[in-house]
């Protein structure tokens, strides 16, 4: 009986909040971060393919985390979440075995990209974009060209109260372990440690945390020096060129965002038609030009116009050079132990 | 009206609550109770070990900062709606709904939108900056946001119309013979205010002080734009476990012990008003 009552109560639960995706959910349903593709990117599939797939939102890899754990990946049939959370859905059975053979545009994709740390082979994820986490900041504003981690974590004077960090937990550490020469998946309790002490001494320096908006900060003079993803830094340089962006001495991590189709998908010849449309040349391309973020496709890098690579020059990194730096990883139940740092920092004074 | 019709009166609201919030709220709580799964899921065995969780120092000392922050927001807003609800009340009765409209205006807006004014006006590039250094000024203004001023600031300005609604009630019925009468026997204008309406009009001081409150130590959406993410209050804390660290058991956890302490104020507050206009009925 009490353990028949959970399970009935959150079968209401998750009735109740899927309900509205059930209802709809004939077609292929795409999960996405908000304008991360092409706008008109699922009509012309639907068109190309006789299919009626519809586009949802997820503001972050953890909200759509919380959906797939809960309804065992049902209502979803392609996800789009970065590598570490693909990793947990195929560590949770949630992410299907992919047949290459019905994605016959994975063959764009570089080398490099198939054999990427979580996932070689591409057995379950299809990387969709790639890219470091750097400093962006003001050449115009800083004295000197900062190329060291602690630039950040411990600024000087004159650019103190006016950096930014990002928030999310792992990226938020991994800019700590990184400066201490540490594994950005780092788990030892003394290193962790160490890295936290590093974080609230950085946080009494800050203007703030942002993941969002911290090139806006950049362009409005309010920040100098922020932590930011190389793609999000193109954005500040598309409105002031005086903003650059650098990988620090000490590396980055390389982050990949990828597409998984989800074993429980009813659709899975149009989820598999999907990802390969994704895969071709042209669409994967719209991605790089338009969002500015690297895509892990040769042909569609290739066709990248050189200007746009000379104003944004982070769009030229070689994906041999990508692959040098260490992927987040899935860290199990370390991940409490990261939330929890994560906790103590924000909360110091 | 019979018992029978207000029941049905009552049903479709009744019905509203129960099945959208009160049932929602017991399965959200009920998850307190059962263990995080490695990957976020909820593993169903039974465990106490998310409401001693809350108790560990480091959430605690969360939970006190909130309650700090809070509490200062509601004194600041009481200080300041019971001044502006005393002057309406004390304006020509014609002008009083004029005056209350302006107050109640900014509600109308929405609450991001709001807040997002502030940062326009306080970040270093701002309004209130540009105005200073268009005045003269050129040397560096102190920071005014992301501080715990600004978030203080943010939670006054949106909730101060409920102060000033809750202290004119009482404000406004007051009886003006009252206080002339206290005039008469020789009290002076700040022995009348201290000894007869502030204490007539303290069960208003109560409700906007406990709504201001309530409403802030929940709060995430205001520490997070105007404290710039460092300061964590527990409505961020609650957030965060359930859409980033994904442990929507201690999530559960940490919203039961909000919800008591809100419940909790509000259920003395009643108690204190029902006294309050108890007494003044004995009293008469």
């Amino acid at each position: 009986m009490f353990r028949q009552l959970p399970r009935t109560i959150t079968a209401f639960g998750i009735g109740l909040a899927f309900c509205a995706t059930a209802l709809s959910a004939e077609g292929l349903v795409v999960s996405n971060w908000d304008g991360y593709m092409a706008p008109d990117a699922i009509d012309a599939f639907n068109e190309a393919s006789g299919n009626s797939a519809e586009l949802v939102l997820h503001g972050t890899n953890e909200e759509i985390m919380g959906k797939l754990i809960a309804s065992k990946g049902k209502g979803y049939d392609v996800v789009f979440v970065s590598s570490p959370f693909a990793e947990v859905l195929h560590n949770l059975g949630l992410a299907d075995e992919l047949d290459h053979a019905k994605i016959p545009n994975i063959a764009n994709l570089y080398d490099e990209a198939t054999k990427l740390e979580h996932d070689p082979g591409n057995m379950f994820s299809v990387p969709y974009a790639w890219g470091t986490t750097g400093l962006c900041f003001r050449s115009d504003l800083l004295s000197e060209t900062p190329d060291s981690w602690m630039d950040l974590l411990a600024p000087s004077d004159s650019v103190t109260g006016k950096t930014t960090m990002l928030a999310t937990d792992r990226w938020l550490l991994a800019a700590g372990f990184l400066a201490k020469g540490y594994s950005v998946n780092e788990t030892d309790e003394g290193k962790l440690g160490e890295v936290r002490e590093l974080l609230i001494d950085a946080k009494k320096t800050l203007l703030a945390y942002d993941d969002t908006t911290f090139y806006a900060k950049l362009v409005s003079g309010e920040a100098e020096l922020v932590h930011a993803w190389d793609g999000w830094c193109n954005y500040g340089i598309g409105e002031n060129a005086d903003i650059k962006y650098i990988i620090p001495t000490e590396g980055s991590d390389l982050w990949v965002d990828t597409m998984v189709i989800l074993k429980s998908s009813e659709n899975k010849d149009a989820a598999y038609a999907f990802v390969d449309f994704i895969l071709d040349a042209k669409n994967h391309g719209w991605a790089a030009e338009n969002i500015l973020y690297k895509v892990p496709n040769e042909p569609a890098m290739a066709a990248v116009p050189a200007d746009l690579i000379a104003t944004f020059p982070n769009m030229g990194m070689t994906p041999d050079s990508l692959v040098g730096y260490e992927q987040l990883r899935d860290v199990g139940d370390a991940t409490r132990a990261y939330s929890r740092i994560v906790s103590e920092i924000k909360a110091a004074n | 009206m019979t018992d029978r019709k207000s029941f049905y009166l009552m049903t479709p609201a009744l019905a509203w609550l129960t099945g959208l919030m009160v049932i929602p709220c017991l399965l959200i709580l009920a998850l307190a109770f059962f263990r995080r799964g490695t990957y976020g899921g909820i593993e169903y065995t039974f465990t106490l070990e998310n409401i001693g969780l809350v108790f560990d120092p480091l959430y605690a000392s969360i939970f006190l900062k909130s309650a700090s922050i809070a509490g200062l927001s509601a004194l600041i807003a009481v200080i300041v709606g019971y001044a502006a609800a005393y002057a309406i009340a004390a304006a020509p009765a014609k002008r009083q709904p004029i005056l209350l409209f302006f107050a109640v205006l900014p509600f109308w807006s929405n609450y991001l939108v709001r807040t997002y004014a502030w940062i326009v006006l306080l970040n270093r590039e701002g309004l209130i900056a540009s105005i200073v250094h268009s005045l003269g000024y050129e040397g560096e203004l102190p920071r005014m946001l992301y501080t715990e001023s600004a978030v203080v600031i943010g939670l006054v300005y949106n909730y101060l119309p409920f102060v000033i609604l809750a202290c004119y009630a009482p404000l406004s019925r007051l009886n003006p013979e009252i206080a002339e009468a206290s005039r008469d026997l020789g009290g002076s204008g700040w022995t009348t205010f201290r000894r007869v309406t502030l204490p007539m009009t303290a069960p208003g001081i109560a409700t906007g002080f406990v709504f201001v409150f309530v409403l802030s130590i929940g709060n995430f959406v205001t520490p997070a734009l105007l404290g710039g993410g460092q300061f964590q209050m527990i409505g961020n804390l609650v957030y965060a476990q359930f859409l980033t660290a994904n442990d929507w058991p201690f999530g559960a956890a940490l919203s039961m012990f909000l919800i008591a302490i809100m419940m909790g104020l509000l259920t003395l507050q009643t108690f204190a008003t029902e006294r309050a206009s108890g007494a003044r009925q004995e009293d008469t």
